[in-house]
């Protein structure tokens, strides 16, 4: 029959011409299989450098090198009374004492002029925390374990100057050196001195940061998504807002720096600094992205749903608030925490309203100055000081550490909440 | 080629019909045959009258002048090729189409002599009154207890919860589903097969006590015995509630209504009791249509 006869030479399926044709298709699946699997290679690869870079380096800021110090404080020239140290005061009295002084007479005593600048100001912080806890040792002569200086940290940690090594050894050969755990990081704030530093201020700013940012831009930016979504008429008016969400969520964030400085500090005259400020300026660029999220995630429940509710009488607002928000709620919570993780990252908005002050104590409340993880980093990248490496790292991991953190809660509360229709 | 089938040939001869009612299907329900139907007085007030009814979509007229009354005690099948407008005039008797930004309706439809179409009729008491069940089942993706429990718990129709548990029992038992379901209340909706799926929708529908229920298309996504169970289920129902029901199923039509309504390019072409719909249609649009001429 003629049906049977081939419509063209291009369907002979068994001639040279096919088999060459066949070949090349599967010739181009294999490439592109390949060139597929080489950049998911070169993404793992860059993520294994900057974590295994970010470890070796940072990791030693998590433990730092004491030293023995024998001290005899009857021979120093502190005039503390154990006595009243009991009382309510015995911080400040101790500060005020001249324990640096002390201290350095001690190490020259013990180890000879090398001693004088053996130890830093963690070992003065350290210290006063002993006497504090325990006032009795003032009354004898003892032996304590106090932080070296950071430059003697590093020696003993790596390489540092030649006259530093040489202190090192002799302290090692002498067993008058060991390794701890760096308490003070998780503990102290920002200092000039990198032996004493700490990332909890700036983790104390962030946490507050964010607590600000998502107490306003989550409420805000879901019921600008319901309200667009579910209940705003379509027209002009809208689009126009819909166009300018969009575009709000493309805008480079030091813009929002500016606007924060212009509006919350010169206007409103809030708080210069504070977590309050940085916490406002972070959900105007955060709210964008919730309600974007929140408009795709309420957008993707079946409006099957929302005929089953009206079908049975449920006026629009309970079809909104008893179901569609609901089923919504996981892509509303992925798309929240991902925009949270975003401002928990960002640095140049808070450059501009004042947060990169220099701030020695972890901040009271949202109105007290702080500065932020991201930007402590920043800062301490500054320095010069090399003690300031390992300790920005140091940072970094904590950066991450907090991140990650936040990401395993955004996929816990989507599986939590994800439902399946 | 076919030619042009007389009147008394296949779907329409009455002993076909019945045969086609007496399939496998039947072994499940016992369906009464058109004539055993007790027909409405003829002074009998219809529950819900329409009266030059038309929808636009926009532009584009999608039904034309339609008037059609549906009684207490029958079913009125709307039956019609895909898009004549038959689901569109469904959801207008809840006033489904407000939820469709473009449609615009007009014309008369009263439920017990109210004009529903009144702008100070209360939509969500309506829709409470006209009850839906949707082509494709749509449970809450909620346990099967919440789906039942959600229409009287936001009509306030339950003091407590006992009573509330009494409504849930009696629209399950109703919609012939409770026995099935009555150990796992506690599940998902979601997780019930298609035909028990739609026979929750059909409880959950019962459940605010509605005077009317809507059916639009209720058993197209099913297989044939739970959709002969949903017929079944829509013989018990008659007589408690009026029950209009659209479908593509001929058989459907003439098996489960006692009015049939046929709707062509958003027309009503012809209305009136299926039994003569089915065997001695007056237009030769409805009998080129019963006859599969098109559709």
């Amino acid at each position: 029959m003629s049906s049977a006869a081939p419509l063209g030479a291009a369907s002979r399926w068994t001639d040279e011409a096919m088999q060459r044709r066949v070949r090349r298709r599967y010739r181009s699946e294999r490439t592109f299989r390949l060139v597929g699997l080489a950049a998911v290679g070169v993404s793992v690869l860059f993520l294994a450098f900057l974590l295994v870079t970010m470890a070796s380096k940072g990791l030693g800021g998590f433990v730092r090198y004491e030293a023995a110090l024998p001290i005899d404080f009857a021979k120093t020239d502190l005039f503390l009374d154990p006595a009243t140290l009991r009382g309510p005061d015995a911080d400040q009295l101790v500060a005020s004492a001249d324990l640096e002084t002390a201290i350095s007479q001690a190490a020259t005593a013990a180890y000879g002029p090398s001693g004088a600048t053996m130890f830093g100001d963690g070992a003065v912080t350290d210290l006063t925390r002993k006497i504090v806890d325990d006032p009795d040792m003032l009354t004898r002569p003892s032996s304590l374990w106090l932080p070296l200086s950071s430059d003697l940290d590093i020696a003993a940690k790596s390489d540092g100057a030649a006259s530093d090594e040489k202190v090192v050894a002799m302290l090692r050969s002498r067993s008058a050196l060991k390794m701890s755990i760096n308490t003070q990081f998780l503990t102290a704030s920002d200092s000039t001195d990198p032996s004493s530093v700490g990332v909890w201020g700036a983790l104390k700013g962030s946490f507050l940061t964010i607590l600000v940012t998502m107490f306003l831009a989550f409420p805000i930016g879901v019921l600008a998504a319901v309200y667009l979504e579910e209940f705003a008429p379509r027209n002009r008016w809208t689009d126009a807002i819909e166009v300018s969400i969009n575009n709000l969520a493309a805008v480079p964030s030091i813009i929002f720096g500016l606007l924060g400085l212009a509006v919350f500090l010169n206007v409103m005259n809030l708080p210069r600094s504070a977590p309050l400020v940085g916490g406002m300026t972070l959900a105007l660029m955060t709210m964008p992205v919730i309600v974007i999220a929140g408009r795709n995630a309420i957008k993707s429940v079946p409006p099957s749903i929302r005929d089953a509710a009206l079908g049975v009488g449920a006026s629009k607002m309970q079809v909104t608030f008893h179901h569609v928000l609901p089923l919504a709620l996981p892509g509303i919570l992925t798309g929240t925490i991902i925009g949270m993780a975003r401002a928990l990252g960002e640095t140049a908005p808070l450059l501009m309203i004042g947060m990169r002050a220099f701030i020695a104590a972890p901040p009271g409340g949202i109105t007290a100055p702080a500065t932020v993880l991201p930007v402590q980093i920043f800062l301490w990248s500054d320095e010069v000081d090399r003690g300031f490496v390992e300790k920005t790292s140091a940072a970094i991991i904590v950066l991450l550490l907090f991140m990650l953190l936040m990401n395993g809660l955004a996929i816990y509360l989507r599986n939590r909440f994800e439902r399946r229709w | 080629m076919k030619e042009k089938m007389p009147l008394t040939s296949t779907t329409d001869d009455p002993a076909t019909v019945a045969e086609a009612a007496a399939l496998p299907i039947a072994v499940h329900a016992p369906v009464p045959q058109p004539q055993d139907i007790v027909e409405p007085a003829a002074s009998k007030i219809a529950k819900m009258t329409a009266r030059d009814v038309s929808v636009f979509y926009g532009d584009k007229q999608a039904l034309k002048d339609v008037d059609i009354d549906i009684y207490d005690d029958l079913v009125t099948a709307f039956i019609g090729p895909s898009g004549c407008g038959k689901s569109t005039f469904l959801r207008c008797l809840n006033r489904m189409n407000d939820t469709i930004p473009s449609a615009r309706v007009s014309g008369d439809i009263t439920l017990d002599r109210e004009n529903i179409m009144d702008a100070s009729m209360d939509v969500v008491q309506l829709r409470a009154r006209v009850g839906m069940v949707f082509q494709k089942p749509n449970p809450f993706p909620k346990s099967i207890f919440e789906n039942v429990a959600y229409g009287p718990r936001i009509h306030g129709l339950a003091r407590n919860k006992a009573e509330l548990e009494e409504i849930v029992e009696k629209s399950l038992k109703r919609a012939g589903l409770w026995d099935e379901v009555k150990d796992r209340l506690a599940e998902s909706g979601t997780a019930l097969s298609g035909g028990q799926q739609q026979r929750l929708c059909i409880a959950r529908a019962i459940a605010v006590d509605p005077e009317v229920i809507l059916m639009d298309e209720p058993c197209s996504a099913l297989d044939p015995i739970a959709t002969a169970k949903i017929e079944e289920l829509i013989h018990e129902l008659r007589g408690r509630y009026a029950i209009a029901i659209v479908t593509h199923n001929m058989q459907q039509a003439a098996r489960v209504s006692q009015r049939t309504a046929f709707f062509h390019l958003g027309q009503l072409v012809e209305y009136g009791k299926t039994s003569e719909i089915f065997t001695n249609p007056r237009e030769q649009r409805t009998t080129d249509y019963i006859t599969g001429r098109y559709g």
